[in-house]
C-alpha cells in the first residue's frame, strides 16, 4: 500500500465526515496537519511509492498512483496551501472547509496518479464545489456573483471536455494495437518506440494545450479567472488560484511535452502559442494595471503571470522548464498569501478599492510586512521564491539557439521582462496606495489574532526557504528536455 | 435447477395473485400488499443470480437464455425493487389522487401491477423472434396505460395517459405493421432467420428496408429516440414519478434489448441494408442528443428536466449502438449498450427517489421549490447532488464512465461528427444539470422546516449512491460480469 493513496484521500474522506456532522475546524485542521506530515513522509520514501489497482481491462484503466520529483513538489504545495487556506477560515459554515478540502483532495488525486483517467477525473472535483461556493457564498452582487460562477464553471467544462478529446485522441492514437490504455508510462514507452507523425503530434499538442490552457487562463481563454478569484471565498480563491491553476501547466509539463516532443515544436505551434504569451504578459499586464479594486488586481496579475510559465512550455528546455516548476510553487504560495490577505482585509473593511482605503500599516503592522512579502515575492524580488523561477524560466528561453539570432521566441522573452517593470508598477502601487500614505477615514483595519496569523507566516516561510534555496526543488526535477 | 422462463411465470402469477388479495382481503391484509411486492421481487432476484438454466426444449426456438438476456433480466429486477420502494414512499400521494376524498381506499393493485410489467420485460429479453417480443412488448404496454393514468384525480396524470395511451397504440400500430412487412419480405420472424435474409440477394431490399424502417421507428417510440421522442416529457412528467422512474428505467432497457437484437440481425455480415439502418441510427443518435439537452436547458420544473435527460441518454444508448465494436476496445456494442443502462439504472433512480421522497413531504419539484434543501435535509441534498453530477457525466460517478466510454467506441468507429455534436450536448448538461444542484444549495428566503426519511429510503439511496460510485471507480466489477457471457462478449 502507498503512503499516497491516504494522501488523496483523507482531505475527501475529511470532507465528507465534515458533511455528515464531525465539527469543520478540527477535522479540516487535522486532516490538513496530517496530510503534509504523510506527505514529508513520503518525501523520504520515494522508492516505494508507486501502486496500481486495475478498475477497467479493456480498455486499461487502473487506480495508478506514483510520484517523481515534479508530483511530489506540486502535492507538497497543494498540503502547503491547503493548510493555510483551512487554517484561515474563519466563516462558522461548514461549507467553507467541505469545499477546500474537496478541492484539495481533487488537486492531490490529479498530481500523484499516473493514469491519465483519474489525472482527469480527480481535477474536475473541484468543479461542483467551486459553481456553490461562488455563486451561493461569494462576494459582491448576489446576480453578478451567480454569473461569474456560471462563467468559470462554463469555462472549466468546456475547456475540460476539450482536454478530454485531447487525451481520448492520445489514448487512441499511440495505444498498442493489442488494447487501449490509459497508462501514462505505457503510452510514453509508445510514444518513444513509435512517435507518432509530426502533423498529428501538433494537432494533439494544440487540442491539449487549448484545454489544459482554459484551465491555466491562456490567453485568450482567460476571461473567466480574474473575475473568479475575485468573487470567490477566500479559501477557494487561495486553493484555485495557488493550487487548481498549477494543474495545467502540470500536464502540459508531464503529458503533452514529453508525449508529443514534435507537436511542441511545430511551427504553428509555437507561433500561436508565443502570440498566446504576449496576450498574456503584455495585455493582461495593462489590464492589471488599471485595476482600481485589490482583489481583481490581484486576480488579472495571477493571469499575466501564467505567461512567464507558458514561455517556458514554448521554450521546452530543462533550464525553462525547471524554472517553470520553481515558479508554479512559488506563484501558488505568493497568491494564495495575497488573496488571504485580501479577504482579512475584505472582511474587516468592506471594501478593496484603493481610492477609499490608506495608511492600514499604521493599525496593522504584521498585515502591511506580510503583504510586504506577497509584493516582493509577485515583483520577484531576490530572496523569494518566484525569483528563481523567473531568472530560471528567461534563461532557458534565451537559451534556444540565441546564437543564430534573434528569433520570435528571443523577441517575446524580451517583451515578456517588461511584465517584471508591470508587477513592480502595480503590486507597488497597490501596496503603496493601501497601507501608506494618509489613513482614509471611516475605514479601521487591525492586526489578525495570533491564530490567524500562523497561515500567513507559514506561506511566507516557505517563500523565503525556497527563495534561498531553489535546489530544494530543482535537485527533485528529472530531465525535463526531450 | 429452475428455468428462467418459470422465474418469470411465477413472478406473474405472483402479480396476479397480489391483485387478488387486494380485491379479496380485508383492509388489514392489504398493507401487506406492498411488502409482499418487494419480497416476491427479491425472491425473483435471489433466483436469477443463483439458478437461472435454458428455457424448456419446447421453448428454445422462440426463447433463451444467454449472456444478454440475463443480464437484462437482473436489471429489470433491480428496477422494479426500487420503484416498489419509491411507491412505498409516495403512498400517501398516491392514495390522496387515486381515491375519492375520505375514502379509506388502499392501492394495492399499484404495487401488484409492477412485478406483472417486470415479468413482461424479462421475457422481452429473452426474445428470439417478432412474435416472442409483441406479445411482451403489449403485456408491458398495456399495464404502463393503467400506471401512468393511476392517480386519477390529478389532471396531469389524466393527460400523460391519453397521450401514452393514443402514442402507444400509434406505435404498436407501426411496429406491427414493419413485422409484417419484415415476414412478407422474409418468411421468416426470428433473428436468426432475419440475419441469414438480409444477406440473401434474393429478398426484396425495397420491402427490407421498408420493414426495417417501420420497425425502427415503432421501437424508437418505445425507446424514445427522436423524432419519435415527443411525448416523453409530458408523459413523464404528468405520470406518477415512481411510475415516470420506471418507463424512463426499465421500459427503457426492454426497448433497448429488444433494439439491440433487431440491429443485431440488420446489420448481420453481408446485409444489404446494414450500411441504411447504421446511418438512419447514427443521424437518430445525434438528433435525439441535441432534441434531449438543448430544451433541458430551459427546464424549470427537475422532473420535466429529467424527462429531458432521459431522452439524451437515449441518445448516448443510439450512439453506443451505432458503433461497431473493434478489437481495440473491450466492449461489443451491445455491450456497451448494457454498461451505460447499468450505470443510468442507478442515477436516475436515484433522482426520482429523491422527487418522491419530497413530494411525499410537501415539496414540489420545481426548481424553485429545491431552494434551500440543503438546510433542510442534508442527505437528500447530497443525494440529488451525487444523482445530478453522475447524469452530467462527472468523472469518478457511473455517467462519466458510460459517458467516456461511449465516446470512446465513437472515435474507434470513425464517428467523428457525431461524436462532435455528442460532446455539444454533454457540454450543455453541465449548465442543466447543474442549476437543481446550485438550488439546492442556495440560501431559501423562508428557512422550510427540516425534512426527514424513513429508515427504507435512506438504505436505498444509500445503495444507489455506492452503485454509482462503484461503478464510477470500479467499472471492472460489471465488465468482469458482462465479458464473461457470450452474448455480451468482447469483440476480440
Amino acid at each position: 500500500m502507498s503512503l499516497l493513496i491516504p494522501i488523496i484521500l483523507i482531505p475527501l474522506l475529511a470532507a465528507m465526515s465534515i458533511g455528515a456532522g464531525l465539527p469543520a475546524k478540527t477535522v479540516g485542521r487535522g486532516a490538513a496537519l496530517l496530510n503534509l506530515a504523510l506527505l514529508a513522509l513520503a518525501f523520504f520514501n520515494k522508492a516505494n511509492l508507486a501502486h496500481s489497482i486495475a478498475i477497467l481491462d479493456s480498455p486499461s484503466i487502473s487506480f495508478a498512483v506514483g510520484a517523481d520529483g515534479l508530483s511530489l513538489a506540486l502535492a507538497a504545495l497543494t498540503c502547503v496551501v491547503t493548510l493555510a487556506a483551512v487554517w484561515q477560515i474563519t466563516n462558522p459554515q461548514p461549507i467553507f472547509t467541505i469545499a477546500t478540502l474537496l478541492i484539495s483532495g481533487g488537486a492531490l488525486g490529479a498530481f500523484l496518479c499516473t493514469d491519465l483517467f483519474f489525472i482527469y477525473a480527480f481535477h474536475e472535483l473541484a468543479l461542483i464545489p467551486t459553481l456553490i461556493m461562488i455563486a451561493v457564498h461569494g462576494n459582491g452582487d448576489a446576480s453578478r456573483r451567480r454569473s461569474i460562477a456560471w462563467k468559470i464553471t462554463v469555462y472549466l467544462g468546456v475547456g475540460s471536455l476539450i482536454l478530454l478529446a485531447g487525451l481520448a485522441a492520445l489514448v487512441l492514437n499511440l495505444s498498442p494495437s493489442t488494447g487501449l490504455t490509459f497508462d501514462l508510462a505505457a503510452l510514453m514507452a509508445a510514444a518513444k518506440a513509435a512517435p507518432l507523425a509530426a502533423p498529428t503530434q501538433a494537432l494533439i499538442f494544440f487540442t491539449l494545450l487549448v484545454g489544459f490552457g482554459t484551465l491555466v487562463s491562456l490567453f485568450p481563454f482567460h476571461s473567466w479567472a480574474a473575475p473568479a478569484y475575485a468573487a470567490a471565498p477566500t479559501p477557494i480563491a487561495m486553493m484555485h488560484a495557488g493550487v487548481l491553476k498549477k494543474f495545467g501547466l502540470y500536464g502540459l509539463i508531464k503529458i503533452a511535452l514529453p508525449l508529443l516532443p514534435l507537436g511542441a515544436q511545430a511551427d504553428w505551434v509555437q507561433q500561436a502559442l508565443l502570440w498566446m504569451i504576449v496576450g498574456n504578459i503584455i495585455i493582461i499586464g495593462l489590464v492589471t494595471i488599471h485595476q482600481d479594486r485589490l482583489d481583481t488586481m490581484l486576480g488579472n496579475s495571477s493571469v499575466m503571470h501564467m505567461g512567464y510559465l507558458f514561455l517556458a512550455i514554448a521554450a521546452g528546455n530543462h533550464v525553462a522548464l525547471t524554472g517553470a516548476v520553481v515558479l508554479m510553487i512559488a506563484h501558488g504560495l505568493s497568491i494564495a498569501l495575497s488573496f488571504a490577505i485580501c479577504g482579512k482585509m475584505r472582511n474587516q473593511l468592506g471594501t478593496l478599492e484603493f481610492a477609499k482605503l490608506g495608511g492600514l500599516a499604521e493599525n496593522a503592522p504584521f498585515l502591511a510586512v506580510m503583504f510586504g512579502f506577497a509584493t516582493f515575492a509577485s515583483i520577484g524580488l531576490p530572496g523569494l521564491a518566484n525569483f528563481a523561477g523567473e531568472v530560471l524560466i528567461f534563461l532557458g528561453s534565451f537559451n534556444t539557439g540565441i546564437r543564430d539570432g534573434l528569433k520570435p521566441i528571443h523577441w517575446v522573452t524580451i517583451a515578456g521582462l517588461w511584465g517584471v517593470v508591470m508587477s513592480a508598477v502595480y503590486m507597488l502601487r497597490a501596496y503603496r496606495s493601501l497601507f501608506f500614505g494618509k489613513a482614509t477615514q471611516g475605514h479601521f483595519m487591525s492586526d489578525p489574532s495570533s491564530d490567524q496569523r500562523l497561515p500567513l507566516l507559514l506561506l511566507v516561510i516557505a517563500l523565503v526557504v525556497i527563495g534561498c534555496c531553489p535546489s530544494l526543488i530543482t535537485d527533485l526535477i528529472p530531465n525535463l528536455s526531450k | 435447477m429452475m428455468s428462467s422462463f418459470a422465474i418469470e411465470i411465477g413472478l406473474a402469477v405472483a402479480g396476479v395473485l397480489l391483485l387478488a388479495i387486494d380485491a379479496f382481503t380485508v383492509h388489514l391484509n392489504r398493507r401487506l400488499v406492498p411488502w409482499l411486492a418487494i419480497g416476491a421481487s427479491i425472491m425473483t432476484l435471489v433466483l436469477l443470480l443463483t439458478s437461472a438454466g435454458g428455457p424448456p426444449p419446447w421453448a428454445e426456438s422462440f426463447y433463451t437464455n444467454d449472456g444478454l438476456a440475463q443480464f437484462y433480466k437482473v436489471l429489470s429486477v433491480v428496477a422494479t425493487l426500487v420503484v416498489l420502494v419509491m411507491s412505498l414512499e409516495s403512498d400517501a400521494v398516491l392514495t390522496y389522487y387515486s381515491t375519492s376524498e375520505g375514502s379509506k381506499a388502499r392501492i394495492g393493485e399499484f404495487y401488484a401491477l409492477p412485478l406483472i410489467i417486470c415479468a413482461g420485460m424479462m421475457w422481452m429479453a429473452s426474445a428470439r423472434d417478432l412474435i416472442a417480443v409483441f406479445v411482451p412488448l403489449e403485456l408491458v404496454t398495456i399495464t404502463f396505460y393503467v400506471l401512468v393514468a393511476f392517480t386519477r384525480r390529478s389532471a396531469m396524470s389524466l393527460e400523460a395517459g391519453v397521450k401514452y395511451l393514443i402514442l402507444g397504440a400509434l406505435s404498436t400500430g407501426i411496429l406491427v405493421y414493419g413485422m409484417a412487412w419484415l415476414y412478407g419480405a422474409t418468411g421468416t420472424l426470428t433473428f436468426e432467420g432475419l440475419s441469414k435474409a438480409v444477406a440473401n440477394p434474393e429478398v426484396s431490399r425495397t420491402a427490407l428496408l421498408f420493414g426495417a424502417a417501420l420497425v425502427l421507428a415503432g421501437l424508437g417510440f418505445k425507446v424514445g429516440a427522436a423524432p419519435f421522442h415527443f411525448w416523453i416529457p409530458d408523459v413523464y412528467q404528468g405520470a406518477p414519478t415512481p411510475v415516470t422512474g420506471f418507463l424512463s428505467v426499465a421500459s427503457k432497457a426492454a426497448g433497448f434489448v429488444v433494439l439491440t437484437r433487431v440491429i443485431e440481425s440488420f446489420t448481420a455480415t453481408g446485409s444489404v441494408i446494414g450500411v441504411a439502418v447504421q446511418s438512419a441510427l447514427l443521424a437518430s443518435a445525434v438528433l435525439t442528443i441535441l432534441l434531449g439537452s438543448l430544451p433541458a436547458i430551459f427546464q424549470t420544473s427537475l422532473k420535466r428536466l429529467m424527462a429531458y435527460s432521459s431522452i439524451s441518454h437515449a441518445g448516448f444508448l443510439l450512439l453506443a449502438l451505432a458503433c461497431a465494436g473493434s478489437p481495440r476496445f473491450g466492449l461489443s456494442s451491445s455491450g456497451l449498450v448494457a454498461f451505460y443502462l447499468a450505470t443510468y439504472l442507478p442515477m436516475t433512480m436515484l433522482g426520482f427517489l429523491v422527487i418522491c421522497l419530497l413530494r411525499s413531504q410537501g415539496v414540489g419539484d420545481e426548481l424553485k421549490d429545491l431552494t434551500g434543501l440543503a438546510k433542510r435535509q442534508p442527505g437528500m441534498a447530497f443525494a440529488l447532488t451525487v444523482a445530478l453530477a453522475s447524469m452530467a457525466g462527472l468523472p469518478l460517478t457511473a455517467g462519466f464512465m458510460g459517458k467516456m466510454l461511449v465516446f470512446m467506441a465513437a472515435v474507434d468507429a470513425g464517428h467523428y461528427t457525431a461524436l462532435a455534436l455528442a460532446v455539444v450536448g454533454a457540454a450543455a448538461g453541465f449548465y442543466y444539470y447543474f442549476r437543481p444542484i446550485l438550488a439546492v444549495y442556495s440560501y431559501a428566503e423562508t428557512e422550510g422546516e427540516k425534512l426527514t426519511w424513513t429508515p427504507l429510503a435512506k438504505v436505498t439511496t444509500i445503495l444507489l449512491i455506492a452503485g454509482i460510485v462503484v461503478l464510477g471507480v470500479y467499472p471492472k466489477a460489471l465488465t468482469k460480469v458482462l465479458t464473461a457471457s457470450k452474448a455480451v462478449a468482447v469483440a476480440k
